[in-house]
């Protein structure tokens, strides 16, 4: 896709971030199409797969921006690259689990990515705050749509409500390094990439959700607490490689027979 | 109001001629998806707002773009502008009535007031999924007229 704007002298910081995303939204996207044909109404079918639509094409822009970098072809860097040189959040390729465990999962990850992308749109490179500003827009339908049923789940009682704490707790440890960078923020901030720290955005993280999560009957306070156990003001660690060995495996099965044009 | 050049409203009136794919009765400038039309000796540049990223006819459109200007004799450059972002209020009148004869409702941006049926007109709709059958169309429901119908997303 062509593109107005331009690239600012591009330190490789922000090519290694532009990986970071893609990786996020094409293996968050990957695991939503899994969904087809599975969710428990035929809307839930549509809404994932729309959902997974618009993660991967947020996947392919921030490829293209890598691309931009140097780094490679954009298709080559979404499905050639091993899973142990992804710079993914562990949360986002973590196997589907039951729907409460979907329905979390996604929710908690659409309020970090809104939180960052509001920053990236304050951007000081045209191009990362275009591409950030458009998927705000698109974003703030999954985030609706999210939030609803995580409070809806809550407020269920029950049985929804007793798998949604359990989605919780298993979620829980990954929080960290979702809201984190698999880069020093620190430099990106420095560059004009980010427009606040990860601190604040963190505060902004939680603050986003302490409404929804309270409504659902779900502890603030322990987000909270585990975030601030494990700040991540550098670079966070890198996800173990497993799920996104198996995730690429089962995306990659058809391209690997090699007669398909792409 | 800016003066076109002859040729710039030949352009115009090929892309006139550009539908929609799933929406077949609108065309791109119908739907607020031309953001710029330029001419010079090399041929012609067109720069088209996508409405979802994620939206797969995007290349689909920018084919048909191009062939409907090289029906009239132009070379066509298309281009997707980032800079502006699409939403329903783009929709020229024209398209918002076309829209509704084939039950889309165009929701205004301004409006607090939930979106008039396409079929009945009645205001006592709701929302009953964000997410239909492409990246721009939502699934509402008419309590009036009992009618489930589709909206542009707001």
């Amino acid at each position: 896709m062509a593109r107005e704007g331009d690239m600012q002298a591009l330190d490789p910081i922000i090519g290694e971030l532009a990986l970071q995303l893609g990786d996020e939204e094409l293996f968050l996207g990957h695991r939503d199409s899994e969904w087809l044909g599975l969710a428990p109404e035929v809307e839930e079918d549509v809404a994932f797969a729309s959902m997974a639509q618009d993660e991967v094409r947020h996947a392919a822009f921030w490829y293209e921006l890598a691309e931009a970098a140097g780094f490679g072809q954009a298709d080559a860097l979404a499905f050639d690259r091993a899973a142990t040189e992804r710079r993914h959040a562990a949360l986002c390729a973590r196997p589907n689990g039951d729907w409460a465990h979907t329905v979390l999962r996604h929710y908690v990850y659409d309020a970090w990515d809104a939180v960052r992308l509001a920053s990236l749109a304050e951007s000081g490179d045209a191009l990362w705050a275009q591409g950030a500003r458009r998927m705000l827009r698109e974003e703030h339908y999954h985030h609706l749509h999210m939030e609803k049923w995580v409070v809806d789940l809550g407020r269920a009682g029950g049985e929804a409500a007793a798998r949604l704490r359990a989605a919780f707790e298993a979620l829980l440890p990954d929080l960290p390094d979702l809201a984190a960078f698999a880069v020093d923020p620190q430099a990106l901030f420095d560059l004009g990439i980010l427009s606040r720290p990860v601190a604040e955005l963190r505060r902004a993280f939680v603050a986003r959700m302490a409404p929804t999560l309270t409504k659902a009957g779900l502890p603030v306070q322990d987000v909270e607490d585990t975030l601030a156990a494990h700040p991540r003001e550098g670079p966070r660690p890198v996800a173990h490689h497993e799920d996104a060995a198996a995730l690429l495996a089962t995306m990659n099965g058809v391209r690997s027979l090699g007669a398909a044009v792409w | 109001m800016t003066i076109r050049s002859l040729s710039e409203e030949a352009v115009w009136q090929a892309l006139a001629r550009v539908p929609d794919p799933e929406l077949p009765v609108v065309s791109v400038i119908d739907l607020g998806m031309v953001k710029s039309v330029s001419v010079d000796h090399r041929g012609a540049r067109v720069e088209l707002i996508p409405t979802f990223l994620g939206c797969p006819a995007l290349g689909w459109i920018a084919d048909k773009v191009r062939a409907a200007l090289a029906e009239q004799g132009f070379e066509a450059e298309v281009a997707f502008a980032l800079g502006v972002i699409w939403d329903p209020s783009r929709i020229t009148p024209d398209g918002i009535d076309k829209l509704r004869q084939m039950g889309v409702a165009v929701p205004a941006k301004s409006d607090a007031a939930p979106v008039a049926c396409p079929y009945c007109g009645a205001r006592d709709t709701d929302v009953e999924s964000l997410f239909g059958p492409t990246p721009c169309r939502a699934v509402y429901y008419c309590r009036a007229c009992r009618q489930p119908f589709e909206a542009m997303k707001p």
